[in-house]
């Protein structure tokens, strides 16, 4: 029992994640008058959402004025192989563009076509050019965008209050640990300052996790530190559930060397705009891995394929720009039939295909990225890329419209929130995921609030419990070896990726989950040195329980789902199986997240209209045949 | 250390700088280079003498435009509305002013001064000796403000320079000629153009103050001419100042008959 | 390809510290924040450093290698020799916290007192129309990934404390010449710059253009632009002169 000192703060919302999607949720709560704090691991503006590069996609029309809110909903859904929450898909289709012209009127200056509206790009998967952009720099324009919001919404305050902080207050640096209840309702939560490692609870009865992603469990990734699966094991342990956990994004082109970059993204804009993929022999490969589902929708011919840039109404679009899902694979067999590059990638070649000037000025960070730490100059020589594990589709279960997870006074928006993309996501479809969610996440907590009859509590020995956690790991235990954290973070990496990774098969994932019972075993022991101030061997003790927890509703669910789908792959099982299509895996977890369990459950069926807005035979390939019965395809027959 | 990077609650570094790569060496060439065109200048001006060559037309820039009726012979291309210069003023104080005033306020000047004679910074990250700093906020310092008035100014002398270029292609015999000087003397002009449209106030002025340049299409070119240039603004400034200096030691040695003129031409 | 490589790093935190050496392995194609963490893993698992994406995006990873400001994840360790003993301390400019994490909430307190962006009143969602090339300039400058090394740099602020009352720094002077040049804002702040953020502090010796990792040209294109436009409004007699006489109003929104 440790006496500890916790610095309390009381507020209407609290958002955990400066991410696009965090930020978005906190500017409405806040703007529908409601004191809101945002709790960000790293410092603000800093979040994930930082990193993406291609864009954001919105059915603006302003390219190719055919595109509508329908079209980019059948993309989505046929990107997530129609397991999608099409409730959750709908909003976002619709939503989006309202939401992009939005961020213009915070000041964000998005790319321009030649008429001055916002220019939009290409995108695997997307049927037009959809991805409003900034060069490749989109997430790092809406956060920041989204961070000048924040601060005149600040200004705002002190022009009324005298005090900036008033109604929205960013807390930096600051690491949330534990949900906090009073009986199923959430009341609050508990952290502790980076810095410092002093103590806070906020005092709350609503909380939007928005914290992101897991990739951090796997050794080869795009993902930043802060992917450790926070939100997701909070929301476990707090009695939430997380639905499609076995699905998870491996983008294709990741840097593969040198080894300390390895998994570094290389945005899919390269492909987008003119990069091609090419084995060491020279040749084109993705002509020859055009799965059945897309058959007729990709151009067969290299001629076609370059023409398409150029007319997209007449011909059909490179292969190269599949889904992330099949081209990952595409990569994946190419390698293993000893036709990478050198140093186990295939080569992603823009050189030949852009004049050099257009390459650095459409894709200024990727010459830029690949300059600085690979040596290779992207304008005379093609890339080494290949997957990397970047994005999860799995997330909280919650309500589409109020992104309200089953616990009362909890909301999930952004990458952790699940449902949205299926079993896939599309390029592009997170950002424009972040801000029409984020939004809806904000309203949700607002309107639970209005009708919130009285505050909920929260008692001092919960708060005990949560600060006696938080300090364990300075406790060395009396007896047996103390651990490493990075030692078994380390572990838990290499074996997510080697056995949860791309590819799956049953003896792997069940050695997986082998592992995890063993390494779930040792971090009890981790111990560490050093005080709490910035103590990242301590952080990482903590973060490391929480991908544990959610490395096991990954592995659980992946041994459970037998067959393959976007962004789960069996060996075992190669074939999509219509019967899976609308089953979901729900995982949940007992109080203290030391166990994890995973059940199927049935997903919703698509609303009727919906569903008539695809064509018979798409929906023959992925439904069973009972559940088409309603189609006017088949009504008529 | 108790002020700048010992201030209290920063890292507590005993060292200056751990920088290992050569940070002296901008300081110090620059710094050479500066002393040297003010001292050369300086004695220049005061000469008062060997600024023309009558023979081959060539006038050095330190004395262009000459409007003195003590100016010899020849060389007052615009007249002699200034009647006659006491003695203690150098005879092209005018010309002195402008020109030394635009360098002297130059965005450019003003960088490489600050950084090799004043050390406020010597070089990046490495401390500066000087107490108290208010940089260009406060007089005398903020009347720097004023460059743009130089630049109007030095536009009309590099006209007037490039009029002094046509007549330095006069021959022996009256007629059309050239000499290594005209070679020298159009280069000279040709860097001073370069630096002068190359400023920043040029730049601000053709269209860096527009909003908008979609509504001012031909702005927007003369803007992003002007913007090519500038980015080698610094190169400008050091090479004409070179060829300043190689034009007026060339014209002063013809015109005290050190050298004599080798002609291309006539 | 892997050496045994020599460093001195920088471990303390606002009460004392010193540099503690270090030797470590250093493998291909590694760059300094590579070492870090093999240090952390290694030798020093309390050793406090700050980073996020490890690929020069976010700006976290600010710290001195041989006493220049640079970005931890962006410095490769072959542009130091085998031999050489490489040097890391925490930014010099703000006030330490622990080891190479320092306390850059003078960056945030800044960017606060800078007026935000103010739309047009009269537009709606989707009405926004913007040519590419009115555009530009501010997209320049919205390249900034706030590592606030180019803050950490200037000579106004790292050498003398005091001025960091009335200088808001390149990176927030930089944020006013993005608002001034976007093509819809309403605001001005060009007096502002001057007045409340110490435009005249900046001596344009372009120590925060060299050190920018994103290779932004501060001062050529957002400073001196500034203050250029600051001359317009305070100094220069015949532009306030023909302002008064074609009335153009105190904001040249042409
Ligand atoms: C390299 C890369 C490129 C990408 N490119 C694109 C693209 O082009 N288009 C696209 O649509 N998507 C792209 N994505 C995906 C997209 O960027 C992310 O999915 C998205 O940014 C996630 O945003 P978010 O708001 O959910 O969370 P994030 O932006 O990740 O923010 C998470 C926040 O939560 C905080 N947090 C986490 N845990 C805690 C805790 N315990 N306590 C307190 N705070 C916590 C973090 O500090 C952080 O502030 C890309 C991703 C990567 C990695
Ligand atoms: S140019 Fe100005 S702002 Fe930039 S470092 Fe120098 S003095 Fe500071
Ligand atoms: S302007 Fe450059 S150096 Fe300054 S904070 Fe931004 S990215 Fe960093
Ligand atoms: S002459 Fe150098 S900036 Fe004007
Ligand atoms: S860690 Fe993000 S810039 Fe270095």
């Amino acid at each position: 029992m440790v006496q500890v000192q916790v610095e309390r703060f009381a507020y209407d919302v609290v958002v955990i994640g400066a991410g696009g999607a965090g930020l978005r949720a906190a500017i409405e709560a806040r703007q529908q008058g409601k004191r809101t704090a945002i709790v960000t691991k790293s410092l603000f503006g800093k979040a994930h959402t930082v990193m993406a590069e291609g864009g954001c996609a919105a059915s603006m029309g302003n390219v190719n004025a055919k595109d509508n809110w329908e079209v980019h909903f059948r993309d989505t859904m046929r990107g997530g192989k129609f397991l999608n929450n099409w409730r959750m898909a709908e909003l976002h289709a619709k939503e989006a563009p309202d939401r992009v012209w939005e961020l213009e009127t915070y000041g964000a200056l998005f790319d321009r076509t030649k008429d001055g509206r916002i220019s939009q790009r290409n995108f695997g998967g997307h049927t037009y050019p959809r991805l409003a952009h900034v060069g490749d720099r989109t997430g790092l324009e809406m956060i920041r965008t989204m961070q000048q919001k924040i601060v005149s919404l600040q200004q705002e305050d002190f022009e009324e209050h005298g005090d900036y902080e008033a109604m929205l207050k960013v807390f930096p640096e600051c690491t949330i640990t534990e949900l906090i209840k009073d009986g199923d309702r959430i009341s609050g939560a508990f952290a502790y300052w980076r810095d410092s490692g002093k103590f806070l609870l906020f005092e709350t009865p609503a909380i939007v996790l928005a914290t992101g992603g897991i990739g951090k469990s796997f050794k080869v990734t795009s993902n930043s530190w802060e992917y450790t699966g926070d939100g997701h094991a909070l929301a476990l342990r707090a009695g939430a559930t997380l639905i499609n956990m076995e699905f998870v994004q491996f983008h294709p082109t990741g840097m593969v060397w040198p080894p300390s970059v390895k998994g570094i993204l290389v945005t899919e804009g390269v492909r987008g705009d003119g990069g091609v993929l090419k084995n060491s022999t020279g040749e084109r490969f993705m002509f020859g891995y055009i799965p059945d589902v897309f058959k007729g929708q990709y151009a067969e011919t290299e001629k076609e394929a370059d023409a398409w840039y150029k007319d997209q109404d007449n011909n059909r679009r490179t292969p190269d720009l599949l889904p992330r899902d099949e081209v990952a694979r595409a990569i994946n067999s190419e390698v293993k039939a000893g036709r990478g590059s050198p140093h186990g990638g295939v080569f992603l070649d823009i050189a030949s295909r852009l004049p050099a000037d257009e390459i650095r000025r459409r894709l200024p960070s990727m010459y830029h990225q690949f300059k600085e730490l690979a040596d290779v100059d992207i304008t005379s020589q093609p890339m080494e890329v290949g997957p990397t594990c970047h994005y999860v589709m799995g997330g909280v279960e919650v309500d589409p419209d109020t992104a309200s997870s089953v616990v009362p006074g909890l909301f999930a928006a952004g990458e952790v929130a699940g449902g949205m993309h299926g079993s896939n996501r599309l390029g592009g479809n997170s950002l424009s995921d972040l801000i029409v969610f984020g939004r809806r996440a904000g309203l949700g907590a607002v309107s639970y609030l209005d009708g919130l009859a009285e505050r909920p509590t929260i008692s001092e020995s919960d708060v005990d419990d949560a600060a006696n956690r938080a300090v364990a790991p300075f406790d060395w235990p009396t007896e047996g070896q103390a651990e490493n954290p990075y030692t078994i973070h380390a572990e838990l990496q290499q074996s997510m990726n080697d056995l949860v990774g791309i590819i799956r098969k049953e003896e792997e994932v069940q050695q997986a989950l082998d592992k995890l019972v063993e390494l779930k075993e040792r971090a009890r022991f981790v111990a560490v040195e050093g005080r709490r101030e910035f103590n990242p061997g301590w952080h990482l003790s903590l973060d490391l329980r929480n991908m544990l927890l959610v490395s096991e509703c990954v592995a659980k669910a992946a041994l459970m789902r037998t067959e393959s789908r976007g962004g789960h792959t069996r060996d075992d099982f190669p074939g999509m199986d219509a019967q899976w299509r609308n089953t979901l895996l729900v995982c949940s977890s007992d109080e203290r997240g030391t166990h994890a369990e995973v059940a199927a459950k049935p997903q919703e069926p698509m609303r009727e209209d919906l569903l008539e807005l695809f064509e018979l035979s798409e929906l023959e390939k992925y439904y069973t045949d009972e559940e088409l019965t309603q189609h006017s395809g088949r009504a008529g027959q | 250390m108790k002020a700048g990077v010992g201030a209290p609650g920063r890292a507590q570094i005993p060292e200056r700088t751990f920088r290992t790569d050569g940070w002296r060496v901008y300081p110090l060439t620059t710094g050479a280079i500066l002393i040297f065109f003010i001292l050369y200048a300086t004695v220049r001006i005061f000469m008062n003498q060997w600024y023309w060559a009558p023979e081959e037309h060539y006038l050095t820039p330190l004395y262009s435009p000459c409007l003195s009726t003590s100016c010899v012979p020849g060389s007052s291309h615009f007249g002699q509305p200034m009647g006659e210069i006491p003695a203690f003023l150098p005879m092209a104080f005018i010309t002195f002013v402008i020109l030394a005033g635009f360098r002297g306020t130059c965005y450019y000047y003003r960088k490489a001064g600050y950084r090799s004679l004043f050390m406020a910074p010597a070089a990046c990250a490495v401390p500066e000796p000087h107490k108290k700093y208010t940089g260009e906020s406060k007089f005398p310092l903020v009347i720097l403000n004023a460059h743009r008035y130089f630049f109007y100014g030095a536009l009309v002398f590099a006209c007037i320079n490039i009029y002094d270029a046509v007549l330095s292609f006069h021959g022996k015999d009256g007629g059309i000629g050239m000499g290594v000087g005209t070679v020298i003397i159009l280069i000279n002009v040709a860097m001073l153009l370069a630096y002068t449209l190359s400023c920043h106030a040029c730049r601000h002025i053709v269209g860096g103050r527009l909003k908008n340049f979609s509504k001012h299409p031909l702005r927007y070119r003369y803007w992003t001419f002007v913007s090519k240039l500038n980015v080698r603004h610094g190169q400008f400034a050091m090479i004409s100042l070179v060829t300043v200096i190689l034009t007026d030691a060339y014209i002063m040695a013809v015109a005290a008959g050190w050298i004599t003129d080798l002609r291309i031409f006539n | 390809m892997s050496y045994k490589g020599n460093f001195k790093v920088w471990r303390g935190d606002d009460t004392s510290g010193g540099l503690e050496d270090f030797v470590v392995e250093v493998n291909e194609g590694e760059v300094v924040l590579d070492i870090i963490h093999r240090l952390q893993a290694t030798q020093a698992p309390d050793l406090a450093v700050r980073w996020n994406c490890k690929a020069g995006k976010c700006g976290s990873c600010s710290a001195e290698i041989n006493g220049m400001p640079r970005l931890l994840c962006m410095t490769r360790m072959s542009v130091f020799t085998e031999q050489e003993t490489i040097t890391v301390t925490p930014l010099r400019t703000f006030p330490v916290v622990r080891d190479l994490v320092t306390d850059v909430s003078y960056n945030y307190q800044k960017a606060r007192e800078v007026p935000s962006f103010t739309p047009p009143e009269n537009l709606g969602l989707g009405e926004y129309r913007m040519k590419q090339r009115d555009v530009e300039r501010s997209q320049e400058f919205r390249k900034c990934i706030e590592c606030f090394l180019c803050q950490n740099t200037c000579h106004v602020i790292r050498d003398h404390e005091e001025n960091k009352e009335s200088f808001s720094g390149p990176r927030f002077l930089m944020r006013i010449a993005e608002l001034e040049m976007h093509p819809l804002d309403t605001e001005d702040r060009t007096r502002d710059a001057q007045d409340e953020h110490g435009l005249g502090y900046c001596n344009i010796t372009k120590c925060c253009t060299e050190v920018c990792p994103e290779h932004i040209k501060i001062t050529d294109n957002a400073l001196i632009p500034m203050k250029e436009r600051v001359a317009d409004r305070k100094y220069d007699p015949i532009v306030w002169l023909g302002n008064q006489l074609f009335r153009r109003g105190s904001h040249n929104k042409h």
